[in-house]
């Protein structure tokens, strides 16, 4: 930034300063922003780091901070992921591909149905939790397991991949539908042979940041029930704790060690969901395509 | 001479010489697909409103929504729900002392002075925050800021309205920040290009042109903020404390909503007593709440996308 010359008058001075105090204040927004996840990471792993080792991956949860590990939360975790992507990928794609290629959008359930997944989007996380606490766990008795809870992280992140899902197929060119059509082909050959394909890479981006979501919460699995003291590992019809939920425990306990055990377990959660988030950003740069 | 009869052309047929079985058994999957979003929300109106309807026979509407203590466990009950409310603005107001000036302050810098390659290294890595699972967040607000704070000489216990809003502003800032550049990134580029011919300065167009041009999607941002602060539970079961208290000090320790549904339920309340319907009470009105945020937000994004688009 230059000096401000002299052969101004009084008002343009004025208003350079205001300008720059202006991007000051800009710069200060965004610098908040990341001071704050610096320290959040440093804290994290300053404090975290020592107890990531094998006894954390291999171990089951102890009243015992020394030899307490989180590998049953740990493997629910990595089957609740497998699951939410067994049930959110049709479903998402599905409603997409209604939404985008069959819907009228002149009727009014079609516009309703866009209006209920937006605000679905925006629904609190706990208020899935309720959700699945009257209906799965109480309502049909299936209990606090493990099924239970990958249903309501399905139904929670469901309103994310179809909106994702959308709009990869609507980035797709007019075009290539009519080609296809010019050909003969069905409207159904067209979606699955041309429209799908070619939106794969947005749809797999948005699935992946969806999953990623889904596995990071902990509010509707408390109600779900994963809070209980779990030492073995999960069945997906069995009682579990996610690992979201096993460092909520840990969090909550009075004593420091368990803070630390805390944080270890937040490293290897983090390491999971950024490295989906990594992931997800490198297919999209990689296979996205500009048309 | 003789003439021979032409016949009148026949008008196009358009219509499958015969009807697809096939097509249109996949067009009905693809309708229930999309059903299931319909039978989620119906779901979560009849498991909210069902018990909570239960709940305000045994205790009056009137009671719950103007007593000021909130002692559903204790004898005699106390079914006031003002300090979980008063709880939760707390946390929202300190997170949006946060979310809003700063996010905009984000977006604004984004959109208007970045340049694009900066915006496109900044922009992923602000969104790396809105990415970070929310007990983290907790996690965060109790070890690390609750004892700054104390540091910094804030008369504040280790759980605190002011340390667990803090965190969540934190939190919300990519969510105000993305919604409100997305708005002013739909704003025409002649609408700069005119003020600059003026001679406005940079901070002329962004504040005078650009956030006036964006104001609905920039509003939103700021209702989509509230809300999500709203609904947000895991900060605040961890770090802004377990009773309900009828305060409007920041410093002190409170319980939200979203907090005493999550410590209520979590237990092995006994189905149909009423500390379980507390639960579906609590969490109806949080839904009403946040169902009248998110629909003024989804009509003033359609606003600005009709007006640009």
């Amino acid at each position: 930034m230059s000096v401000i010359p002299g052969n101004l008058s009084p008002a343009s001075r004025r208003s350079l300063w205001i300008g720059r105090v202006f991007q000051g204040f800009l710069w200060l927004s965004l610098a908040i922003g990341f001071v704050m996840l610096g320290a959040l990471l440093v804290q994290v792993f300053k404090e975290g780091y020592k107890w990531v080792d094998a006894v954390l991956f291999f171990e089951p949860p102890s009243t015992d901070p020394l030899i307490a590990g989180a590998e049953p939360a740990i493997l629910a975790t990595i089957y609740l992921g497998i699951l939410l992507l067994l049930f959110t990928v049709p479903l998402g794609v599905g409603t997409a591909i209604y939404l985008e290629e069959y819907a009228n959008r002149e009727r009014w359930y079609n516009r309703l149905l866009e209006v209920n997944i937006q605000n679905l989007a925006a629904v609190p996380s706990i208020v899935y939790g309720i959700l699945g606490l009257a209906f799965l766990v109480r309502g049909i008795g299936l209990g606090r397991v493990l099924l239970a809870g990958a249903m309501i992280l399905t139904l929670l992140v469901l309103p994310t991949v179809i909106i994702a899902a959308r709009e990869a197929i609507r980035a797709v060119p007019g075009t290539i539908r009519d080609g296809a059509y010019a050909l003969g082909a069905t409207k159904w050959q067209v979606v699955w042979r041309q429209v799908l394909p070619a939106a794969t890479p947005g749809i797999a981006t948005g699935s992946i940041l969806a999953l990623s979501r889904g596995l990071g919460e902990t509010a509707p699995l408390l109600l779900v029930g994963a809070l209980t003291y779990v030492a073995f590992n999960p069945t997906v019809l069995g009682e579990f704790t996610a690992l979201p939920v096993q460092i909520y425990q840990w969090i909550a306990r009075p004593q420091e060690e368990f803070r630390t055990l805390a944080a270890s377990a937040i490293i290897v959660l983090l390491g999971i969901l950024l490295t989906l988030n990594a992931f997800a950003i490198w297919l999209r740069n990689r296979y996205e395509r500009r048309w | 001479m003789a003439t021979r009869d032409v016949a009148a052309p026949q008008p196009l047929r358009l219509r499958a010489s015969r009807r697809r079985w096939g097509e249109d058994v996949i067009k009905g999957v693809l309708a229930l697909c999309a059903l299931v979003s319909v039978a989620t929300t119906v779901g979560i109106v009849v498991a909210l409103f069902e018990p909570a309807i239960e709940f305000f026979r045994e205790v009056s509407i009137v009671d719950f929504l103007t007593g000021k203590e909130w002692t559903p466990l204790f004898e005699p009950a106390s079914f006031g729900v003002l300090p979980l409310v008063a709880g939760t603005l707390l946390v929202v107001f300190c997170a949006c002392a946060v979310c809003i000036p700063f996010g905009l302050g984000s977006a604004i810098y984004l959109s208007e002075y970045a340049r694009p390659r900066t915006r496109k290294i900044l922009k992923p890595a602000l969104e790396v925050l809105a990415g970070i699972p929310t007990v983290v967040y907790g996690y965060f607000a109790l070890t690390f800021v609750s004892p700054l704070l104390r540091d910094l000489g804030f008369n504040v216990g280790v759980f605190s309205a002011l340390a667990a809003g803090l965190v969540m502003g934190v939190m919300l800032l990519p969510t105000v920040a993305s919604v409100s550049e997305d708005a002013m990134a739909a704003v025409p580029r002649d609408l700069r290009d005119g003020a600059y011919a003026l001679g406005s300065t940079r901070h002329q167009v962004a504040t005078r042109i650009v956030v006036p041009a964006a104001i609905s999607g920039i509003i939103a941002s700021f209702v989509l903020g509230v809300s999500r602060a709203v609904g947000e539970t895991m900060i605040v079961l961890i770090a802004a404390g377990g009773q309900p208290n009828w305060t409007w000090n920041p410093f002190e320790a409170v319980q939200t909503m979203t907090a005493f549904i999550a410590a209520t339920g979590q237990g092995d309340v006994p189905t149909g007593s009423i500390e379980y319907k507390t639960i579906f009470a609590v969490g109806a009105t949080l839904f009403v709440m946040t169902l009248i945020m998110n629909l003024i937000s989804i009509r003033l994004v359609r606003k600005y996308r009709e007006v640009y688009e």
